[in-house]
Order: structure tokens, then sequence, then C-alpha cells
């Protein structure tokens, strides 16, 4: 397969390699030694890291700011950018901020209402929604245009990921809806947590049906639990969010001490499992706040070392 | 119509106790239908404030009138005659007659009763809920007849977003999902085919953002 | 049937306490009232299906009004009974008549005598 743009990520997928990226939230304040520490963590464990903007709608450093900071140190950084808090104008402008620093992943999200974040009474802006900005940095990659038609010097050459919830509501319109992203313009899909895999390899069974897994690569998302409490929440409160009560009750058959590293069992599994389920491209490892378990669960899932590209 | 509420008396009465003579103006039209500044709210408010200022040893003369409508000239007029005998007037009339009277009317102070909230139906007794925001260009022709742009929290063109949980919003469970609607409207009208189609990015020039937007029609001028 | 029944308040009669308004209850008080009950058939059993409950509404929509305008929401009251209970009426404007003579007169009557005296 032939290359869009000089990302690694794209290189392992299109190499025929089970990716991996993992994701970074960076900090609520302006002291960059966390990201950086994070970034040194997982470094060698992963092809790319997801750098969140303002996930939640919390108020952190800028997305692109960390993904920098990442570049710099030799990390692959994955920008994630919403539509929730910039215009057509801001989100163009940080493409290319972005480009000029050789950043060569996006992943176009929609947000988080500002509503569960810190600034519950603030604007939303969602001048395009997420499938727009798929297909703006498609346009301003391939046509070498702004969207007001100019030329562009020096296109950004961003790969271009969009996020698909096998387990939102309704379901039937959940295949469908990634194949719009796909006419869009998005070359490889991040999910939502997995935890439910039936539900998930049924999802991938109609993806197939459709040929879809051909026409992007689909990186199975993966959070392990820390607690049984988070498990329960995830479960509970957060929308779009499928945690069978066969999780739960595993967390809660073991010891509190011991919970977290059943929840690490739990995602090993998963991946192990969810290796072998065809059109699966790779996995996604969103640790929250634990970056330091990835190198565990890259390894022990038998995806170490990563390949060299 | 347009959906207003009551504002509370308390916002009100700080706006003036200052003011000896009043006048509370009413509105025939939407704000009549939805129960916040026609003719009854006008009296429960006047006879409410009266009370009020008698108990604060603070007498006042406050009137009351409704008008056919505030946000037409010909209706406006006739208070000009007594406009004068007023130090100011609260007016029960959406923000767009509040404003038109104010501008009629220079140098008398103007006082907003009703807080102005969407453009929207009366889904059932007490219950008002929105369903346009007056984009400016009305794309439901192809939403299956309802509306993203207002009813999705997040303006959503090519939804649902991951949020959508059993038919209802990530905001919460009173919050139908715009987009499970359309999809629901979509599936009934043979159209689900449809849905795949992307929305094309939105010219939001005719929305607020464009700034203030105004119909001019050559045809109907004198 | 000779029943004992304050003589202190006026009674205005109504085809159904669904025509209630908030604004007859504010106008009473306005006009120097110093409590209003509004007695309504029992629930459940209104002709017009609904007229007491609104009546109920109302009440309660004029008393946080009163509240806030401080005359007192405590003033007013809603009363179910049916049409064959005269004892039972006779009852509530007694309790009505107690409660009105605890609270005293209208702070609104208070007021208006206060700013005469001072005149």
């Amino acid at each position: 397969m032939s290359l869009n743009t000089e990302s690694k990520l794209e290189k392992i997928l299109k190499a025929g390699h089970l990716g991996v990226t993992s994701e970074c939230g960076p900090p609520r304040g302006s002291d960059p030694e966390g990201i950086k520490e994070k970034g040194k963590l997982i470094k060698d464990y992963v092809d790319a890291v997801n750098v969140t903007d303002n996930q939640t709608a919390m108020t952190r450093m800028s997305s692109l700011a960390a993904c920098i900071h990442l570049k710099l140190m030799g990390v692959e950084p994955v920008l994630q950018m919403v539509t929730r808090d910039r215009n057509r104008i801001a989100l163009q402008s940080d493409i290319l901020g972005a480009a000029s620093f050789d950043i060569n992943n996006m992943l176009c999200l929609s947000g988080d209402h500002q509503s569960f974040g810190d600034c519950a009474q603030g604007q939303n802006v969602h001048d395009l929604d997420s499938m727009q900005l798929v297909q703006t940095v498609r346009h301003m990659r391939d046509e070498g245009k702004f969207l007001g038609g100019d030329d562009i010097k020096r296109p950004p050459k961003m790969f271009v990921g969009a996020a698909a919830n096998p387990f939102a509501d309704p379901f039937e319109i959940r295949v469908p809806r990634l194949a719009k992203k796909i006419a869009c313009g998005a070359e490889f899909i991040q999910t939502q947590c997995i935890y439910n895999l039936d539900k998930f390899e049924e999802w991938m069974k109609r993806v197939e049906e459709r040929g879809l897994h051909e026409k992007t690569f689909i990186m199975a998302g993966m959070t392990p639990m820390k607690s049984v409490g988070m498990a329960k929440y995830m479960k509970n409160r957060v929308p779009g969010m499928d945690v069978p009560d066969a999780i739960i009750d595993r967390l809660a058959g073991v010891p509190k001490e011991k919970q977290a590293q059943e929840g690490i069992d739990i995602c090993v599994e998963a991946i192990q499992r969810l290796k072998e389920v065809k059109g699966v491209s790779g996995f996604h490892i969103m640790a929250i706040e634990w970056e330091e378990k990835v190198p565990e669960i890259v390894e022990r899932s038998g995806l170490y070392p990563r390949p060299e590209v | 119509m347009i959906i207003a509420e009551k504002k509370p008396i308390e916002e009100i009465i700080e706006e003036i106790k200052d003011f000896q003579r009043i006048l509370i103006l009413g509105c025939n039209e939407c704000v009549t239908v939805c129960e916040a500044g026609g003719k009854k709210e006008v009296e429960i408010l006047a006879s409410a404030l009266r009370m009020y200022f008698i108990n604060k040893g603070n007498e006042k003369k406050i009137d009351e009138k409704t008008l056919e409508r505030q946000c037409d000239h010909e209706y406006l007029e006739e208070i000009r005659e007594n406009i004068d005998d007023y130090d100011a007037i609260v007016s029960l009339a959406c923000g767009v007659g509040v404003q038109f009277a104010a501008e009629k009317y220079l140098t008398t102070p103007l006082v907003p009763g009703v807080n102005t909230v969407c453009l929207g139906a009366n889904e059932d007794r007490g219950l008002w809920t929105e369903r346009c925001q007056a984009c400016g260009s009305c794309v439901l022709a192809k939403t299956g007849g309802i509306c993203p742009v207002s009813r999705c929290a997040k303006r959503v063109l090519n939804g649902p977003c991951g949020g959508s949980t059993n038919g209802k919003c990530e905001l919460g469970k009173d919050v139908d999902c715009a987009w499970q609607l359309i999809i629901d409207r979509l599936r009934a009208l043979g159209k689900l085919d449809d849905y795949e189609k992307v929305a094309p990015i939105k010219d939001w020039s005719t929305d607020r953002a464009g700034g203030p937007r105004t119909v001019t029609r050559e045809d109907v001028k004198i | 049937m000779r029943l004992k029944c304050p003589t202190d308040f006026r009674i205005i009669r109504l085809p159904c306490t669904g025509k209630v308004d908030i604004i007859h209850i504010l106008r009473s008080f306005e006009k120097g009232a110093d409590g209003v009950f509004v007695v309504g058939c029992m629930e459940g059993d209104c002709h017009f299906d609904q007229g007491n409950f609104r009546a109920r509404k109302k009440v309660e929509q004029a008393a946080k009004i009163l509240d806030q305008i401080g005359v007192g929401g405590e003033r007013v009251r809603m009363y179910n009974l049916s049409a064959g209970e005269g004892p039972l009426f006779a009852e509530y404007a007694i309790e009505m008549d107690k409660l009105i003579r605890e609270l005293g007169p209208s702070p609104l009557k208070i007021a208006k005598n206060k700013k005469a005296n001072a005149a």
C-alpha cells in the first residue's frame, strides 16, 4: 500500500503489523515534565501516543503543545482535536501548526459536552462536526487547499483518524456511521473502550460484511480497570460505555489490593482474544492516569517488541 | 412561537425600585400563549408589585396594559399618548418587543419582565420545548424533519455522537438524542439509506454568527 | 340545620373552583382581605374533571407570590369537601378564621395604617 504521509503509525499499519497506540492526557498546568515522563515510560512499547484535547471538557494544557513536547523527544504523537472549542479557522490553523512540527497523525472528534467539564457555562463551537473535520484535514492534505479554496504552501501531511463507538445507541446505525466516517476520509479508527467482547465481535462481523475493514485500520480501544469501583462508574456513569456484569463480578471477586492486577489480566486476555478477530488492525491502549502499566500490557499481550519501520 | 419564562419577581423589584410611576406592558402574542407575558400575567405581576411596595411603605403607581403585539409599530403607538405618565415600563414581551419599545420611546427606561428562551412548541400542558434556532438555512428536508441544530447539544450534522444511549443524549436521561429521533423518522419514512449521505459543512453565515439578520422584500415594500 | 360559622368572610360563588385565578386571590388581598380560602369539591369528583386540581395549583402559585411580596403564603388555603358536607364547611371556616386571627391583620393593612397615621 502506498504511503500518504511520513506517519510511523501509517507505515506500521500498512506493513501489515498490528499497531499499538496509547494515550496521554496533558497536565492541568504549564509544567511539561509530566507529559515527558509519561512519554518516556511508554515510548518503546507503542507506535504512537494520542494526546487528548481537553478531555471531558476539563481545561488542560493544549493538545498541540503537549504533542510538540513528545515529538521533540522522539515520540510519535497523535494530535487529538475536538470541534467543541474551535471554529474552522482555528482548526485549520492548528493543523498547520502541528504539521510545521511534522506531527503526522490526527484524531478528529466532536468532544464531550462542556457541561461535563470545569466550564459548564462556556459556549461550544461545533462549527464543524467530527466527520467534517476529517474531510477538512483530508482536503487540506490531498487537495493542498484551505476550506476557503486558496492553496496551502506545504500542505499538512496528516494520517487522519476518527473514533468509533461500537456500543452506543442505536446499534443498527453503528456500522453505517463507521462507513460514513470512512467515506469522509478516516484512514484509521480508534474505538471506544471495549469490555463487551461479544458485542464488539458482532459489530466487527457487520463491518467485515461491508468490507469496511479493508478501507480503514480499526484499532480496538482497551482500558484496564483499576478497581471494581471504576468498573461500576464506567458502566453506570459514562455515556456510550458497555461494561458487562461479568467484568464487575470478576473484579469484585478478588480482594481490593488485587483488583488492579485483575484489571490488567482482563485487559491482556481481551487483547489476546481480539488479536484473532478479522479486521482488527491494532490496539489503542488507554490506561487512564496509569501509563506505567502500558509496557506490561503490551508485553504480556505479545505485542512487544514493536516493529521497526 | 417564541417561548419565554417569567423573571423572578425579586429581579424585577430590584430594577424598578427607584421609579414611582410604572407601566406593566404585556403582549398578546407568543408570550400570552406560553403564559409568561399576556394580560393575565400583567395583572398578577402588577398586583403583586403594588402590594409589595405598599408593604414596604413605598406605594407606587403601577398600571397595566397589554398590546396586541410589541413587535409592530402600530400597536406600540397606542401607548405614545400616555408614555410621559410613566417613569419606566416593565415589558413582558419577548426580547424583540422590549427592544422595539425601547427604540421607540427613547427616554423611557424599559425593564424586561421575562427571559426569552427559545423558539419552541407547547409540547404538553406546562411544557414548552425548543424546535428551532433560526439558523437561517433549514436542513430539515435532509434530517427527517427533526432539527439537529436546535435539538442536538453539539449541533452535530452527522450524528449521533458516541454519547447517545437508549435514545437519550449524553447530557442526561431527560434529553432526547436528536439523532435517534432523526434515525427513527428516516426509518419510518423508508429513507434510512439517506443516513449515509454526509451532510456538508454548513454555511453558518445565515446564523447568529453572521451578524444581525434582516429580511428585505422589495416585492412587499411600498 | 343551623351551623355556627364565622361571619367575617365574604363568600364568592363560582360555578367551579377551576374558575379561580391567581389574580382573584391577589386582588382580594389588595382590596383588604386578611386571608382567602378556596373550597372545592373532593379531588376526583370534579364535574369538569380537573377544576379543583387547577384551583389547587392556582392557590399554590398565589401562596408563592404572597410569600415573595411579604404578605405571607400561609394566608391562602385550599379545602375540599362534597356538596352535602355543610358542617365540614363550617369547620373549615372556623379553622381558617382561627388561623387568620393568629396571623393577625394582613401586613398590607398595617403598612397602609402606618402611612395614614404618619400623614
